[in-house]
């Protein structure tokens, strides 16, 4: 029987799949999963799923291209730079109309 | 080529990877169980010369740290099996077939240790040269291989470490000591050359082209030379090869190794080979019990 072994390094992290054992049950399971991911202290925590119960999602299908949920959908460069440009304009005015040089 | 395999082959040599699940082409998985094969047994036979040592080593520290490595390296070989027996050959099949001499392992597994030097040796400068192989695998395009290797060569650096230990305890030793050493690296030279195989171009190694190595056999024993040559001559110790010389162009030259002598050694007709390998299928028999008694009792 085959188990999935998932490994959290240290308190705090998320587990992580690590490999898997086989083994006749879960009792052996769990003392090679010991021997093999968590004998050098280099596991906080281990858990042991037997492979069937793992129930895989790996399609996303993304037919519309959802640009604007995404980072890469804004390009804001530009604009940015236009209005950049047009604050100091106002600045540039209120400063010579403070200044007397503007009427 | 067939459509769908060499939309595979673009998809690995691309920089894509494949999982267990994946569709995979015949020959893609068949090279990759004999790779992945060699090195689990590699890891297991590897541990043969070491083993003669747990008993005669000179200190309690170094009986302790030996074992430590040797239980690392049996660990390795279970998480590579692992990863065989998921492309489809059960362990068994893999251990019946090592037991035969029907599959390979490394060349370096098949000489006997001699003093306590060549465990030295064997743990310094072996294991960086494993870990410069282990270390380009970690790109490999089967992922599982590939995320295994990532434990495996954080465990190996413990590894070097403790044989560069070894290793200066003997040089800064009795000028018997340093010669113990010196007389293990003439002994291991040839061996340590041979280690990264024949330097076939790597756009001819199909093993490059399937991308299960990322790194041609001859850049592979470069980046060991480059590596480790400059740390044995610190120490005073003479690599035995008078045209070893680094070039201006960084290119290390050397004499050619005997590249016969290596084929013959890894088809079993090393010094210690057939030792090693009654060693392997005496052992299972003893131990059969344990397996049959483990099994019984989870059913």
């Amino acid at each position: 029987m085959i188990f999935e072994v998932f490994r959290r390094e240290r308190q705090g992290q998320p587990f992580q799949h690590a490999g898997s054992v086989d083994a006749p049950d879960g009792r052996f399971a769990e003392i090679y999963a010991r021997e093999q991911y968590g004998r050098r202290q280099e596991s906080a925590a281990l858990w042991l799923v037997p492979r069937e119960a793992v129930r895989e999602v790996d399609e996303f299908p993304d037919e519309f291209d959802l640009k604007y949920r995404r980072v890469d959908g804004y390009s804001i460069k530009a604009r940015l730079k236009e209005a950049r440009a047009a604050a100091e304009d106002v600045a540039r005015s209120r400063d010579a109309f403070s200044a007397g040089e503007i009427r | 080529m067939d459509a769908r395999t060499q939309e595979f082959v673009e998809h690995v040599q691309s920089g894509g990877l494949v999982e267990v699940h994946d569709w995979m082409p015949d020959e893609y998985r068949a090279r990759l169980i004999k790779f992945v094969e060699m090195h689990g047994n590699s890891e297991l036979m590897g541990v043969l010369p070491e083993r003669d040592w747990i008993l005669r080593a000179p200190t309690l520290q170094r009986k302790l740290a030996l074992t430590a490595k040797i239980q690392d390296e049996v660990g390795h070989a279970q998480l590579i099996y692992r990863v065989v027996e998921d492309l489809g050959k059960p362990r068994t099949a893999c251990l019946d077939d090592l037991a035969a001499g029907k599959s390979k392992f490394h060349n370096v597994f098949h000489y006997p240790t001699q003093t306590w030097g060549d465990v030295g040796v064997i743990a310094w400068l072996v294991d960086a040269a494993a870990i410069v192989s282990q270390k380009a695998l970690l790109k490999c395009s089967y992922a599982p291989y590939a995320r295994i290797m990532k434990k495996i060569c954080w465990e190996e650096s413990f590894h070097i470490l403790h044989g560069r230990d070894v290793i200066l305890a003997l040089v800064t030793g009795t000028s018997e000591q340093f010669e113990l050493v010196q007389e293990a690296l003439t002994r291991w030279w040839e061996p340590l050359m041979h280690f990264h195989g024949t330097p076939i171009p790597a756009d001819e190694d199909p093993m490059v082209f399937w991308r299960i190595k990322s790194q041609g056999n001859e850049a592979a024993r470069q980046e060991f030379l480059d590596g480790y040559v400059p740390q044995i001559w610190e120490l005073g110790l003479e690599v035995p090869d008078s045209r070893l010389r680094r070039r201006d162009d960084g290119v290390w030259e050397y004499s050619e190794p005997d590249w016969e002598k290596l084929a013959a050694v890894v088809s079993g007709h090393g010094p210690a080979s057939q030792d090693r390998i009654d060693f392997r299928r005496t052992t299972r028999a003893d131990v059969e019990w344990v397996a049959r008694a483990i099994l019984a009792e989870a059913a």
